[in-house]
């Protein structure tokens, strides 16, 4: 049990991110939405716009601030929800064995065969643009490591005597999988799903790009990214602070997997 | 009341905390893809009695089906045919039945106590649990009964607020008992319960099990191995030979007397100290598949003084050879008929 470089550079970005988000409203300078003001259109960064502003004249650091509520908000309960379905999924295949085991992982093969990013944007065009559709099309559709992880855990740990002791005693199967069994098996998970985190971000800023995700104005740093790429040439500050928010909020998230990884696990040292 | 319990005591059968009747547990095995269906035959009509009070040892080879009996008496397997009573409670359905009057009835202490509690609990949730689901006490008797059964199996107080991987192996088989003990079970099952500890411990725990057999007056269902463990525990012992009792008595009569070929050979194999130029009669090859069990006597191949007969037809039914001494071997027959 170690903590390395890794959990504290991690922790930290993720850290100071979330302080961002959550303070959006005391730091940001000026209002995402309301403050457009074609007078101050694509100002490149000043001390007055201290990242800039957009072709609407909006100050880029006060998008971006608001930004990170949505994609840390949607990269957790995204996570939050694939985490859920796949850890369910796998420990009762791994518990129970059988037919409903040879389900899940078929069901699981089908959920890797396509790209997460292609199945979402399958249920965006479903289900619409807007927030709820993308916790739903990006919580749904990537819970296929978690659920392989649980599964092949409690492969391992299902032999041992202390889940036939909780069994003899009269504990239910829900019991032994929850309480007995996931405890157990808790470490690569959470490595698992923090990775996951930065997955869902990019995830969400993709989609948000594509103009599915959140609707503008509201301030996404996909979107920002989206409707920045026209001004490329002329104003790349505009296109290039979401990008680099995006990369160190994702980066942030690997690096605390990463960490965690080490501490929760300190002999598997293999890189994924 | 009263009549009831007139009634049990009047009856042979119910007097036996442990019943088993007939019992076969079959597993379905396919043999390549869509090839014929077979039968392993892990336990193939056993038949078993255990008094309160009492120790029973279980003796075998791997693979014999002596720990395939004990997932049945807990239904951990499903019987394939047979009857299983525990304290007078039918317990063939297993757990689909009544799990709950089940494990009131029946618990057991493993081989491996490393891997037997589970390392995220303190002692205290580990003990505490099987009260709580069986809604026995509130919180403070809950935990009286915790130090209780601590004191009992030799454990200090301060035990119940750590962790397993704070214990020893033997601490640890303590725990494992303390566990099987705390729903006031009728039935123990130790399954091989020292093999995995250390020499010196191996007496502690040996001792521990037999006090708290007499303090509490529970049966003990004692499977093992090692006939050197079984020696110092059992009142009765059973020896099986691949998933059949091939001899059963009483403790004098099996190691004074042994009567089949497979039981002298096990007993001559426990180590003799006085005795270390003797070589032990020791058995040839493997035990067989009980996919594919030999015609006639199942041990044949492997004994030491087979006729031609032990090779063909069944397998020889028990011939009694005391009050409460019985064997399975063509050998006793002829040898009572001489007499």
């Amino acid at each position: 049990m170690k903590a390395g470089p890794n959990l504290y550079i991690g922790g930290g970005i993720i850290l100071l991110v979330a302080l961002l988000a959550i303070f959006a409203p005391l730091i940001a300078p000026y209002h995402p939405v309301t403050s457009a003001n074609l007078m101050y259109a694509e100002e490149p960064p000043s001390m007055q716009f201290w990242l800039g502003t957009d072709e609407q004249g909006r100050d880029i650091f006060s998008r971006i601030a608001y930004g990170a509520r949505i994609s840390l908000f949607i990269g957790l309960a995204v996570q939050v929800m694939n985490t859920a379905i796949g850890v369910s999924l796998g420990l009762s295949a791994g518990y129970f064995g059988g037919w409903w085991d040879e389900f899940v992982q078929g069901l699981t093969g089908l959920m890797l065969s396509i790209p997460t990013i292609v199945f979402a944007l399958a249920l965006m065009a479903i289900l619409g643009p807007g927030l709820p559709s993308l916790l739903i099309a990006l919580g749904m559709t990537d819970w296929a490591y978690s659920c392989r992880i649980s599964r092949a855990q409690v492969l391992t740990q299902k032999s041992l005597n202390y889940v036939q002791s909780a069994r003899i005693i009269g504990f239910g199967p829900l019991h032994v999988m929850f309480r007995e069994l996931l405890p157990n098996i808790a470490g690569p998970l959470i490595v698992v799903a923090t990775m996951g985190v930065g997955s869902a971000i990019i995830a969400e800023a993709s989609l948000s790009f594509l103009g599915l995700g959140v609707i503008p104005p509201n301030p996404s740093w996909g979107g920002m990214l989206s409707s920045a790429r026209e001004q490329l040439m002329i104003a790349p500050w505009v296109a290039v602070f979401p990008g680099l928010a995006l990369f160190v909020t994702v980066l942030g998230f690997n690096l605390l997997g990463d960490g965690l990884r080490d501490l929760l696990d300190p002999h598997g040292r293999t890189r994924r | 009341m009263s009549d009831t319990l007139l009634h049990r005591s009047a009856s042979q059968d119910a007097e036996a905390l442990l019943s088993v009747k007939g019992l076969k547990v079959h597993y379905p095995v396919r043999q390549g893809w869509r090839g014929r269906s077979l039968a392993v035959r892990a336990v193939d009509g056993v038949d078993l009695s255990l008094r309160a009070g009492q120790c029973l040892g279980l003796v075998g080879e791997s693979g014999c089906g002596k720990s395939t009996i004990a997932q049945a008496i807990l239904g951990l397997v499903p019987a394939t045919s047979g009857h299983i009573r525990v304290d007078g409670h039918d317990i063939t359905g297993g757990r689909r039945a009544d799990p709950m009057q089940l494990a009131r009835s029946a618990q057991m202490v493993f081989q491996d106590p490393m891997s037997s509690l589970n390392p995220r609990q303190t002692i205290r949730e580990i003990l505490a649990g099987p009260l709580r689901l069986h809604g026995m006490g509130n919180r403070d008797e809950r935990d009286a009964r915790v130090q209780e059964m601590l004191r009992l199996v030799g454990m200090k107080p301060d035990a119940a607020s750590r962790r397993p991987d704070e214990f020893s192996g033997g601490q640890r088989q303590r725990l494992c008992i303390a566990r099987a003990l705390i729903l006031n079970p009728k039935l123990v099952i130790c399954d091989e319960p020292v093999s995995a500890l250390d020499v010196s411990i191996r007496a502690q725990i040996i001792n521990l099990l037999l006090e708290l057999k007499d303090e509490l007056g529970i049966a003990l269902l004692l499977i093992s191995h090692d006939l050197g463990v079984v020696e110092h525990m059992s009142d009765r012992i059973a020896v099986m030979y691949l998933g059949r009792i091939v001899e059963e008595g009483g403790w004098r009569e099996i190691f004074t007397d042994p009567a089949h070929p497979y039981t002298r050979a096990l007993i001559s194999a426990i180590p003799d100290p006085l005795h270390r130029d003797q070589a032990p009669e020791r058995l040839r090859g493997e035990i067989p598949s009980p996919l594919n069990p030999p015609p006639g006597c199942a041990f044949h191949p492997r004994c030491p003084v087979a006729m031609d007969r032990c090779s063909a037809g069944a397998n020889p039914e028990f011939t009694t050879i005391g009050p409460d001494h019985r064997g399975r071997c063509h050998l006793i027959e002829s040898e009572l008929q001489d007499a």
